[in-house]
């Protein structure tokens, strides 16, 4: 199932061979397990290494770089991308894809700026939430039950969500609401913070932990890492399947219903950040060590995936490199991590 | 079998190994021109093996294969293929987007300046199956056609390629008994032609009625070669399983009244399984014997509600139970063991206390779901412990594990549902001796302790060691039952379709 299986050198013998850990136990093969736990811990907190060098090379290089106001910036700028990439690492450790996050996060946007206008400002909250949430059961389903490839159904229902987007503010147009009601999240603070960085590390605290702590969790990766062992052990694959892709459609949801606030408007322009956060989340979830096969990763590995693609941005900004460097080494970057992650568990 | 004609195939002290395993040691077999050839064997004798070497599928490690006297080296069926040698498996299937024609000359298409010319192609197409009498829809999608039908293409693309050699692995396993008898019709007319047939089966009817010369191995050994005159059903059942091999034996209890608590009645699955009907008792072993591709394994997935089925009932402690699901039948008190750790089993990346609580996890958790985990680890631990599993550290991953260890942790999930029914499909494969034994002493105490347990294995000398009664499958019926201690050749030529009433 995943690329990270050790290969089982008892799988395929037709006749038992007696080679147990046990009676094995002779230098040769201890010292390579010593250097293979060296490699396993490269490749786990590899990434975390790398944060704190790449943290430290900014606030070397850079004076601006470490102060209070501009890290919280730099949160606050990647919330949305952060809450969406918490919440897909579930969907990906379940084994499946969502490149429809994007096109859920701008038509929940729009049907939140929608309510505001036409219902009341505070339909806005509900609306975004279960939109999103909705939408993503639709995914689930196609996914779950008519057994289309999660690569395909959410290609095609990015594509659908994304018209209608456009259909509901008329061709790409802004809906403007004017209140403090709608906008207090986007543009407010507590204590000196955005509302934005609070709900990204709420929503990052608390996926991890049920994931890490609890019997849904436990199934996300048990689903992940194989499937038919999961079904014969009794779990319900598909209302599995199907549940994240709802987690991750309310993620959405809630992403589009902070950009709204933020700007105080709901844009259906595919160009903007709901054309670049499918590709930008799951780039963060995949930097972080999150498997894309399934089976293996956690939320807080994602965290530190978006932190460090916001960072190369906010710090190239602060040191005037030209924007398009940040692509080519955002790239190379997520080339490096899998790459090293994929030689590692191949040896 | 003279010396002084070329052999067109001769193996010469072929050996080949599996991670450290002989798969093959030293077999030496010669093939002669226009004969048909066939491997017989038990379950891992390395037959396949053999045939597959034949065929450029794999390459041995010792030894040497020569083609026409000459000595090769294939690194693919490709190469084989240009010396004239063709391979006929199920999992060596055609194209099966393009058509019967397409597919049939593959690689060989007559063409001018670097198009293929179809009309040419058709004709000869005419040609070839007017001169096999093949009756065979040419503009067909081969993934369409039923087994038969994709074996005569893929022998239409041996003969068309002027394949001398064909070599077949279990060209019957999936034909209806009709389609047999057709299939044997080609293999004469091929045969009639001067063509040489290898052929592997475990149907020995089958071999004794269509090959020359017979060889038998046992255990990655040479038998014997000799001519299928001389031999019979019993001889060769003799020659490929010697002596009975040496396993614990286990006292058991004869004529027990304790209740009922498996009872299946007219299962069926379409094609696969037919009219299944066993009942086991509180503390028996039943044991399920048969070749594979008798229904062994389809009727414990069937059971377990890994496979749906079409007809039939199942119900524990004389309740009736609706099985759809895996899910189902853990409700109903049934745990399955399945016949592959890897692909159905355990979740390599998970460590051994996750493996050995995912299928009771609301055991270890609060009502809300919230794992308590050092409750999890505690009881993971003092499972696998009274296991055995070495080393007994219940946060490694399972990967790291060797095979035996690995199994234990399989076991450990179900016995930690203290289950009512336990089904095992191959309890013991890939595990070392000692792990083995012990394995066999945990079925016999859990027997012991009152579970009825299905047992399936493809090792005959591990049922009669510990069932209480045997159960013999052929060709997705039960054929003959047994008492506990049968002698084994009566098994194992049940198992063959010999003696007793069995649809040969």
């Amino acid at each position: 199932m995943s690329a990270t299986q050790p290969p089982d050198r008892v799988a395929g013998d037709p006749v038992a061979s007696g080679d147990s850990v046990a009676a094995d136990a002779i230098p040769a093969p201890r010292a390579r397990s010593l250097r293979r736990i060296k490699a396993e811990h490269i490749r786990d907190y590899g990434i975390v290494a790398f944060f704190i060098a790449l943290f430290l090379y900014f606030s070397i290089a850079s004076s601006v770089f470490l102060t209070k106001n501009n890290l919280l910036n730099l949160v606050f700028q990647n919330a949305t991308i952060g809450v969406a990439a918490c919440a897909v690492t579930l969907t990906i450790i379940a084994g499946n894809f969502d490149l429809s996050l994007g096109s859920i996060f701008v038509l929940a946007e729009v049907l939140a700026a929608w309510a505001a206008v036409h219902i009341g400002v505070w339909w806005a909250f509900p609306v975004a939430i279960v939109a999103g949430a909705l939408m993503g059961a639709v995914n689930g389903l196609l996914v779950a039950k008519v057994h289309i490839n999660a690569f395909l159904a959410t290609l095609a229902t990015a594509l659908t969500f994304g018209g209608i987007a456009v259909g509901v503010t008329s061709g790409g147009l802004l809906i403007t609401p004017s209140s403090s009601v709608f906008t207090f999240i986007g543009q407010q603070r507590v204590a000196g913070v955005q509302y934005p960085v609070i709900i990204f590390a709420l929503v990052a605290i608390v996926l991890q932990l049920v994931l890490a702590y609890t019997v849904f969790g436990r199934h996300l990766y048990g689903v992940g890492g194989n499937r038919d062992a999961a079904r014969l052990s009794g779990i319900k694959v598909d209302r599995t399947v199907i549940i994240t892709f709802v987690i991750t459609g309310a993620a959405c949801g809630l992403a589009g219903l902070i950009d709204a606030s933020t700007t105080g408007s709901g844009s259906s322009d595919m160009s903007g950040l709901g054309g670049s956060l499918a590709l930008l989340a799951i780039a963060g979830v995949a930097l972080g060590g999150t498997s894309i096969f399934g089976g293996i990763g956690s939320v807080w590995r994602t965290v530190v995936g978006v932190l460090i693609l916001g960072m190369i941005t906010n710090g190239f900004d602060l040191l005037a490199v030209p924007d398009y460097w940040q692509d080519v080494v955002r790239g190379i970057l997520i080339i490096l991590a899998v790459s090293i992650s994929s030689f590692i568990d191949r040896r | 079998m003279s010396a002084d004609a070329v052999a067109p195939v001769r193996l010469v002290s072929i050996g080949k190994r599996y991670s450290g395993t002989k798969a093959l040691d030293d077999v030496s077999v010669e093939v002669a021109e226009g004969s048909v050839h066939a491997l017989v064997g038990a379950n891992g004798a390395g037959k396949s093996t053999l045939g597959k070497i034949v065929g450029g599928v794999i390459r041995p490690d010792d030894g040497q294969l020569f083609i026409d006297d000459r000595p090769v080296r294939y690194s693919s069926p490709r190469d084989a293929r240009t010396d004239g040698i063709a391979t006929i498996a199920q999992e060596l299937s055609p194209v099966p987007q393009m058509s019967v024609i397409e597919n049939v000359f593959l690689g060989i298409e007559p063409r001018r300046s670097g198009l293929v010319q179809r009309h040419r192609m058709r004709a000869q197409y005419d040609e070839l199956i007017s001169q096999w009498g093949f009756e065979l829809d040419g503009n067909a999608k081969v993934g369409a056609l039923r087994t038969a039908d994709k074996q005569k293409v893929e022998i239409l693309r041996a003969v068309a390629s002027e394949a001398r050699v064909i070599v077949m692995d279990e060209p019957t396993s999936s034909l209806t008994s009709v389609e047999t008898k057709t299939l044997h019709r080609m293999i004469r007319t091929l045969r009639a032609s001067g063509r040489t047939i290898v052929y592997v089966s475990h149907f020995l009817d089958e071999v004794l009625e269509l090959s020359d010369t017979v060889t038998v191995l046992r255990s990655g050994r040479l038998v014997r070669t000799a001519p299928a005159a001389e031999e019979t059903e019993e001889s060769l059942v003799a020659g490929m399983f010697g002596a009975a091999a040496e396993a614990e034996h286990f006292e058991k209890p004869q004529g027990s009244t304790a209740p009922v608590v498996l009872d299946v009645s007219g299962l069926d699955r379409t094609g696969v399984l037919s009219d299944i009907s066993l009942q086991i008792r509180a503390g028996e072993i039943v044991g399920l014997a048969g070749l594979v591709g008798s229904g062994r394994t389809e009727l414990a997935r069937a059971i377990a509600g890994a496979d749906p089925i079409d007809r039939g009932t199942i119900a524990i402690d004389g309740r009736a139970r609706r099985i759809r699901s895996p899910a189902d039948a853990m409700a109903a008190g049934m745990a399955f063991l399945p016949e592959s750790r890897k692909d159905d089993g355990l979740f390599m990346e998970l460590s051994l206390a996750s493996n050995t609580t995912f299928a009771d996890l609301r055991s270890v958790a609060s009502r809300l779901g919230v794992l308590r985990r050092a409750l999890e680890r505690r009881k993971a631990s003092s499972l696998l412990g009274s296991l055995s599993v070495e080393p007994p550290n219940p946060s490694m991953r399972v990967a790291s594990l060797s095979g035996g260890n690995q199994q234990k942790v399989l076991f450990a999930r179900w016995l930690f549902r203290n289950p009512r029914v336990l089904i095992l499909d191959e309890p013991t494969r890939g595990v070392d001796v000692r792990t083995r034994a012990a394995i066999h002493r945990l079925i016999n105490n859990l027997a012991a302790d009152g579970a009825a347990v299905l047992l399936i294995s493809s090792e005959i000398e591990e049922v009669l060691g510990l069932a209480h009664r045997v159960l013999v499958m052929r060709r997705g019926s039960i054929t003959r039952e047994f008492g506990a201690d049968p002698p084994l050749d009566a098994v194992m030529e049940a198992a063959f379709g010999l003696g007793g009433s069995t649809t040969g």
